[in-house]
């Protein structure tokens, strides 16, 4: 599966990663790279492999249903480049 | 379904016969105390942000721990839909930006859902009955809200629903009119309330429906859909499709093409909008989310639950026409709310069940309704309803002065069987008493006794002479007896 630039840009896009022209290039070959190591694992027949989802028996742990957290709204915000009592304020995003 | 169109359901237009063909996502908070994975409280109408905790808020190292009653709601909520329960899921990260959305992807479920195929059956008000499709329902997180209106320039994000837990109920496209949508919606909340994995408050937004509408020739096959997202009222859903179906069949008839697009319902304009998003916005990149194992439970969890599900709306129903000699109609109306249903059962106990729920959806309802009452707060008790019941069972007071004692009870309250007695509102049966008031009408109206010889459906004026001057408390009965003596008719 070869990624051509077109898909590097549509990939950095999804990612909100900017990239520039130079670098595009740079990046496709080595996405390439990364899954031509990678398509190695196409040669191994696993058709009738379940997905390995862990490498130890275990099941998906569960909690009760209790409130044990939040109540912490100025902890929550503190990293915000911008906050406003205690919301999160982000530049306008109504279409 | 495969029916043939139902000829009701088709819309004129300018060229021909149009069908409107209509599937649902409907999004249903899951009633719980805490969010699907984080210890907060899943609480209405905090502070802003204060029922958030670290995970919901994404920050980093922090990891997801599913909480086992949103589990047992949806599986629940499958066992109510008559659906396939699935002992094994998977979680999937589906990745989008948007700044209510701090992870940057919500965990839902995708390929491998925790509820597959069902069906909801629904009663229409013309008389027909539909089987709904359930394609599948998925455990999901829901978003943050974004606050558009406190600064002209600026967002403001609170973060208190991201992470409350979600059930999507993905709908096949079995319905062919706005009647049948919202018939059908009405129908599925009424099955969440029952049974109260959701609470389907639509003004909170804790039930929300995204609704896809084509439109074809009858016969022919499926057209392009238009999705429109997050209507939050019934009434909405219907005007919204009516709106989006006469848009499509415009521009299908001006040889024009749909273009398959999210679009948004203005309630105010009684119109829909696109959404204009960008091509790549539906671009999810779905994959198992690797924070969270498989989720799997066994038989018995699923048979634990379903031996305590409450006796749900169409059993409900069935029962009360069977056991009470209901019609259909009547049955419909007092299942639609579980507390009506306890309240007729109340009412009926050792009762005419008919009488009942003359009374309880004529009576009661009406003047609940008329007063922005509901049963649970209604003025007039299950005990004190079946007591006035009881007293014209037994002949003490006729239906007339039944419904002027459920005046008093409503607005006085007491007990009606201690009320006839002291306010004298017994009915009078005694022949003597009812033989004076009449031989007084009689008296007084000679040229009326004359007339009524030839033309005896007279009789009903002297009826009705009779009881207003016994102040209504004559047994008509009685008195339809003796004036037929007194006046020589038969």
């Amino acid at each position: 599966m070869a990624v051509d630039e077109k898909t590097v840009r549509r990939i950095a896009h999804l990612a909100r990663i900017r990239v520039t022209d130079e670098e595009v290039p740079h990046l496709r070959n080595e996405l390439n790279a990364i899954l031509d190591f990678v398509a190695q694992l196409d040669e191994v027949d696993v058709s009738a492999v379940e997905p390995m989802t862990s490498v130890l028996p275990m099941e998906l742990r569960q909690r009760e249903d209790v409130v044990t957290d939040g109540g912490y709204a100025e902890r929550i915000v503190a990293n915000a480049p911008q906050s406003d009592d205690n919301y999160f304020v982000v530049p306008k995003v109504v279409e | 379904m495969n029916a043939p169109a139902a000829t009701q359901n088709l819309i004129k237009g300018a060229t021909g016969d149009w069908e409107i063909v209509i599937g649902m996502e409907i999004h249903a908070q899951v009633s719980s105390q805490s969010k699907l994975f984080s210890g907060a409280s899943t609480a209405f109408g905090g502070a802003p942000n204060d029922h958030v905790s670290l995970v919901d808020a994404a920050f980093p190292g922090m990891l997801p721990v599913i909480n086992a009653e949103c589990v047992a709601q949806a599986v629940r909520t499958g066992l109510g839909l008559k659906a396939q329960i699935n002992l094994k899921s998977v979680f999937d990260r589906k990745n989008y930006f948007y700044p209510d959305l701090p992870q940057g992807y919500q965990i839902s479920q995708f390929k491998h859902p925790i509820v597959g195929e069902g069906e909801v059956i629904v009663d229409l008000l013309d008389g027909r009955r539909i089987v709904v499709g359930i394609e599948r329902l998925h455990l999901e997180q829901d978003a943050g809200k974004s606050v558009h209106d406190l600064s002209p320039g600026e967002s403001y994000v609170d973060l208190n629903r991201s992470g409350v837990a979600l059930m999507e109920i993905v709908s096949r496209p079995d319905l062919r009119s706005s009647e049948e949508a919202k018939a059908y919606v009405t129908k599925l909340r009424t099955i969440l309330r029952y049974l109260g994995t959701c609470d389907g408050d639509m003004d909170k937004g804790n039930l929300r429906a995204d609704v896809n509408v084509s439109v074809r020739r009858p016969g022919e096959p499926l057209g392009t859909r238009c999705e429109i997202k997050n209507v939050n009222s019934i009434r909405f859903i219907g005007q919204a499709i009516e709106y989006e179906a006469r848009r499509q069949i415009g521009i299908l008839e001006d040889g024009g093409a749909i273009d398959q697009e999210t679009r948004l319902y203005d309630a105010g304009k009684n119109e829909t909008r696109s959404m204009r998003s960008k091509e790549e916005a539906h671009d999810y990149r779905y994959f198992p989310d690797p924070d969270l194992l498989p989720l799997t439970f066994d038989q018995a969890f699923v048979d634990g639950l379903a031996a305590e599900l409450p006796e749900l709306p169409d059993a409900k129903k069935e029962r009360f026409i069977t056991q009470y000699g209901l019609s259909a109609y009547d049955a419909d109306v007092l299942v639609a709310e579980r507390d009506t249903a306890d309240f007729f059962e109340e009412v009926a106990r050792g009762r005419d069940g008919k009488a009942a729920a003359n009374w309880v959806i004529n009576e009661l309802f009406g003047r609940l309704n008329k007063e922005g009452h509901t049963v649970s707060t209604s003025p007039v008790s299950a005990a004190q309803l079946g007591g006035i019941i009881d007293l014209i069972g037994e002949k003490v007071i006729s239906g007339k002065i039944a419904k002027d004692l459920f005046e008093i009870v409503w607005s006085e309250g007491g007990d009606p069987r201690v009320l006839v007695e002291e306010r004298g509102l017994k009915q009078v049966t005694d022949t003597g008493a009812i033989e004076a008031a009449v031989d007084a009408i009689i008296a007084g109206n000679p040229d009326k006794v004359e007339q009524v010889k030839l033309k005896p459906t007279l009789l009903g004026w002297f009826v009705g002479q009779v009881m207003k001057s016994t102040g209504g408390k004559a047994n008509p009965q009685a008195v339809n007896d003796v004036l037929k003596a007194k006046l020589g008719i038969e």
